[in-house]
């Protein structure tokens, strides 16, 4: 026969207001197989903890009970404190007096009472427990990053110099986000193709980390330390390991397109790098405009090509790999300002946004550097840039504030002017947020250096009038109401989530938010993790944020994923389902519910007919114990470690059996 | 023959008469019956909004109760202020339960609720059809270089009025080129033309209908075409003097879009009532359209 020890906390006076703690303690008393009962300020405490220890020794005690807050918060501690007793730590149960009993009720009596019944559900379930030992699994020491922006570049180096191996899985042919697109960065205006390109490379050249470009995840299963993951290789039509990136295919490709990363301003041939500097140097051919492809005509780049590496044959791939953790570094799209009807709704050419602006300022970029008109390609000598566009707009656009347009808008104002010193930059904004290290300062020299126009307020209308844009709006500081007949303008148009974020989270199984950006498990303290172990985030993907914000994600996800990849094997959750194969009848019906894929069909010999047949089997590292099998199975096979029938049957038993006796 | 409910409004049955003309021969030819509503009384307009909210609502709902009383389902009204007043009157007693019952307790009746409230554009473009316009058309418009303009009640705030695009609006540019002129693309079409200011703060229609003719005439225009009393006056009425200001012959007429649509339907100026306007359209028409 169990001892049984019930330990009911006050929580200072989170429980003790509400509920009588010692009459709650005095009743356990007199429940079935209790020894012992007291109540004590903090369970948890140090002292608390003793206090367990102490009475398990003193009083023989075999189970443990702790009536306090919730298992999600303490259940572990008091587990391990049960071992320190020298007990099975599945021995010990937790009876949630405070988030389901004190903190919701605020009648003392009920309240006391409704916690004496949790207590008895408790004692009756923890009589009944076995003792189960944690098992461990091997741990798979690689890290899948999945984008190749600077936040999954600078998680991959990381992961790297740490001493494990990462895996890039990038969409596009080449590796390096936004960033690669722009000129310069603020607010100390280095290079970015500086900054960047070196990381890219290193990427590129590390033993450690693989590339797939061109490349997306397809599926994942599996668990922290073991997730399966299916990687669809799109088929670039050039082999990867033959191109040396020449270039004499893409220079002859006779079709001309517009390039998606020079935002449409430029073209790009059929067979085509990205950019000058893409990582890897290996063209794709665009399937849909390749002449060959759809017409069976042309065929040049495979006739020029001097190493043999175009393939009109190659198909999609799909390979399966295992990894221990992965990195979620995905980044960000662009609001789409064209439902702004007093912008034009995108119809005027020369209303653009912060990226078109930032390949114009790039050198190697369609403009070789120069701000153009996209109408007729003329200088652009007077540019009003208007930022929250999408932003801090509850109604029809995003209703939080896209953190860096402010900044990327003063830049972009300066390098005009460094650009064209008789340049004009016109900047609407409702405020500056410039909050970072030397960003005010930035902000205040493109104004007094640099001489760049702040007017106060909104834009009500731009319009065309003789070939050029007019710009309506009011300078609330002044009070009046300005019109600027403009060359361009630019949008700085909010940062947003990318179309598939959902479809993303739901194949990671991780949270997201109203606004499609992806939920960190705590916004303060677990920044960088998700509710599902195992699975990190890193940069814009999960809301706005300029380089050196990125950055640190990154290493600070890295840190996360190399300390679980330290381990050589991970504890899993004894508490999982058990099939007993002599009721098995292998009907399976449990493999059609369980959600984590965690139940294989296993062929075995019937030990009285001698004859093989089918049983389920549950993987336990896949288990996640939720019970759903449990109540498929018709012929009740299936039983929940730490939940098995007997104790839920118990608990029900000890509330109905003598209701209202002792009370 | 389609039957609707009719609210001329105050300024049709005086500074609008031929507005008011021209929609009846048109309707009659769309085979569409107006039954003017009996003892209608005024929407209250910019005054009663300004003044009192109840009386703003009561009054359009007054005239909706009374549609409603006439057994038919649908109220046109041409005013785009009236059109205005009635559809917010409308959707916020359907919001508001206790303003619903203060509107009633005024009233003395259960305010209406099922009546739908439609602008002659909707009922010609959505009920009639710009097809079946387009094959009645009698005499083409020739290409006629005609600027819309929709002024800001008509289309706007959209989760109210709920018809058509509350920055580029396109109906009436629709139904132009449908008879065959020449739509023009400009950015003023939503523009204010000062409204109710024409009395009391001249100055600022000055300014504002200034800045619709000079954007019309930018962009090529013949004449304008508007579907509000108002904004008509405005733009007629104040052109000379705007002239003066501007130092800029306009000599733009604003025609309402449903005396285009009499032409093309093969009617007369005299008929449509067009000898009503200050700058003098029979000049433009004659010569284009080769009307009398
Ligand atoms: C106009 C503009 C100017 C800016 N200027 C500056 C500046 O001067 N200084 C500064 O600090 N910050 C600046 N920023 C911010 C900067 O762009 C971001 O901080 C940075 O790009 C975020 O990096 P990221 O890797 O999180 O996202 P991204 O750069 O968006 O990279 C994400 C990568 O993931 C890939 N991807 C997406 N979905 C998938 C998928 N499902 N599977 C595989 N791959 C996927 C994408 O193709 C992309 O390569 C600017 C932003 C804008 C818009
Ligand atoms: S960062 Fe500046 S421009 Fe961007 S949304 Fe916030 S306030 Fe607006």
């Amino acid at each position: 026969m169990a001892r049984i020890g019930v330990f009911v906390c006050h929580c200072g006076t989170n429980i003790s207001a509400t509920v009588d703690v010692k009459k709650v303690a005095e009743i356990a008393k007199g429940f079935p197989g209790v020894k012992f009962a007291t109540d004590y300020r903090y369970m948890c405490s140090e002292p608390g903890q003793d206090l367990i220890q102490k009475m398990v020794k003193e009083h023989n005690l075999t189970r443990i009970v702790v009536a306090a807050c919730s298992p999600s918060l303490h259940e572990k501690t008091f587990r391990t404190c049960t071992q320190n007793a020298g007990l099975n730590p599945y021995f010990f149960e937790m009876a949630n007096i405070r988030e389901q009993c004190s903190w919701v009720h605020d009648d003392r009596e009920e309240a006391t009472l409704k916690a004496i019944d949790i207590v008895k559900l408790a004692t009756a379930k923890v009589g009944k427990n076995n003792p189960l030992q944690t098992t461990f699994i091997p741990v798979e020491k690689k890290v899948l990053i999945i984008g190749g922006g600077i936040s999954g570049i600078q998680a991959a180096i990381d992961v790297a110099f740490n001493g494990f191996k990462a895996v890039i899985v990038e969409r596009e042919p080449s590796i390096g986000g936004r960033m690669a697109m722009f000129d310069k960065t603020f607010p100390t205006l280095d290079c970015a193709a500086c900054i960047l390109t070196p990381k890219m490379v290193e990427v590129n050249q590390s033993d450690l980390i693989k590339l797939y470009t061109y490349s997306e995840v397809e599926e994942v299963s599996g668990y922290v330390g073991n997730f399966k993951v299916k990687i669809r290789r799109k088929a670039r039509l050039v082999d990867e390991n033959k191109c040396n990136g020449c270039g004499t295919c893409w220079q002859r490709c006779p079709v001309r397109l517009p390039s998606e990363f020079d935002m449409n301003l430029g073209k790009r041939k059929a067979i085509y790098v990205p950019f000058p500097q893409a990582v890897p140097n290996v063209p794709v051919i665009d399937q849909k405009h390749c002449l060959y492809i759809n017409k069976k005509k042309c065929g040049i780049c495979k006739k020029v090509c001097p190493f043999e590496a175009i393939d009109y044959e190659q198909e999609d791939e799909v390979i399966e790999e295992q990894f221990g953790a992965i990195i979620v570094a995905t980044g960000f799209t662009m609001f789409d300002h064209s439902i702004y009807g007093e912008y034009g709704y995108g119809k005027y050419k020369n209303v653009t946004t912060g990226l078109h602006f930032e390949r114009m300022l790039n050198s190697s970029g369609p403009t070789g550097g120069k701000i153009v008109r996209p109408s007729d390609g003329k200088e652009a000598k007077k540019v009003v840039f208007i930022q929250c566009v999408g932003s801090r707009d509850e109604a029809r656009g995003m209703p939080y504030c896209s953190r860096l347009c402010c900044m990327y808008t003063a830049k972009q104002a300066l390098l005009l002017k460094e650009h064209n010193p008789e340049a004009e930059a016109y900047v609407f904004y409702i405020d500056i947020r410039a909050a970072g290290k030397n960003y005010e300062e930035f902000v205040e020299r493109v104004q007094d250096e640099y001489g760049a126009t702040y007017l106060r307020g909104r834009v009500s209308k731009i319009f065309q009038r003789n070939g050029r844009l007019m710009v309506r709006g009011c300078d609330t500081l002044s009070g009046t109401q300005i019109e600027i007949d403009a060359d361009l303008v630019v949008l700085a148009t909010a940062l947003i989530a990318r179309p598939d974020a959902i479809k993303l989270a739901q194949m990671l199984h991780i949270p997201y938010d109203q606004n499609r950006l992806f939920t960190e498990a705590h916004p303060k303290l677990a920044p960088v993790e998700t509710v599902t172990t195992g699975v990190f985030l890193t940069g814009a993907c999960q809301s706005p944020k300029d380089i050196p914000d990125t950055v640190a994600t990154a290493s600070a996800a890295s840190v996360k994923a190399c300390g679980l990849l330290s381990h050589e094997k991970l504890p899993i959750d004894p508490q999982i389902a058990r099939v007993d194969v002599e009721i098995c009848s292998g009907c399976l019906a449990c493999k059609e519910v369980c959600p984590f894929g965690a139940i294989e069909k296993e062929e075995i010999v019937d030990r009285v007919t001698q004859q093989k047949r089918w049983v389920a089997k549950v993987a336990p590292s896949l288990c996640n114990g939720c019970g759903a099998c449990n109540t498929a199975c018709r012929p009740g096979a299936i039983d929940l470690d730490g939940f098995t029938e007997e104790q839920i049957f118990g608990q029900i038993e000890s509330l109905t059996a003598d209701k209202g006796n002792e009370r | 023959m389609m039957k609707v409910a009719y609210y001329p409004g105050c300024s049709l049955h005086s500074t609008a008469r031929e507005y008011d003309i021209s929609f009846q021969l048109v309707c009659r030819k769309l085979g569409i019956e107006l039954q003017e509503i009996p003892h209608w009384v005024c929407c209250g307009s910019s005054p009663a909004h300004v003044t009192s909210h109840l009386l703003s609502i009561a009054l359009p709902c007054k005239n909706l109760i009374l549609a409603e009383e006439m057994g038919l389902d649908t109220v046109v009204a041409p005013c785009a202020a009236c059109f205005n007043r009635l559809k917010i009157a409308k959707q916020e007693v359907a919001e508001d339960s206790k303003l619903k019952k203060e509107v009633q307790e005024v009233l003395g009746k259960p305010s209406a609720g099922k009546i739908e409230v439609k602008h002659p554009l909707q009922v010609i473009i959505e009920d009639v059809g710009l097809k079946k316009v387009e094959e009645m058309t009698r005499r083409k418009l020739q290409g006629l270089r005609v600027a819309s303009y929709y002024g800001c009640l008509l289309v706007r705030p959209p989760s109210v009025i709920n018809f058509d695009d509350p920055e580029d609006p396109q109906s009436m540019d629709n139904l132009v080129s449908a008879l065959g002129g020449e739509a023009l693309p400009w950015a003023f079409k939503t523009e204010c033309c000062g409204a109710s200011f024409s009395l009391s703060e001249t100055d600022i229609v000055f300014e504002l209908s200034g800045e619709i003719l000079n954007e019309a005439l930018e962009a090529g225009a013949e004449c304008i075409l508007v579907a509000c009393p108002l904004c008509q006056s405005n733009l007629d009425l104040r052109q000379k003097g705007i002239e003066k200001r501007r130092g800029k012959k306009f000599n733009l007429p604003i025609l309402y879009f449903t005396e285009l649509l009499g032409l093309a339907l093969g009617m007369s100026m005299r008929q449509l009532g067009l000898s009503r306007h200050i700058v003098n359209p029979s000049k433009l028409l004659e010569r284009k359209l080769a009307v009398t």
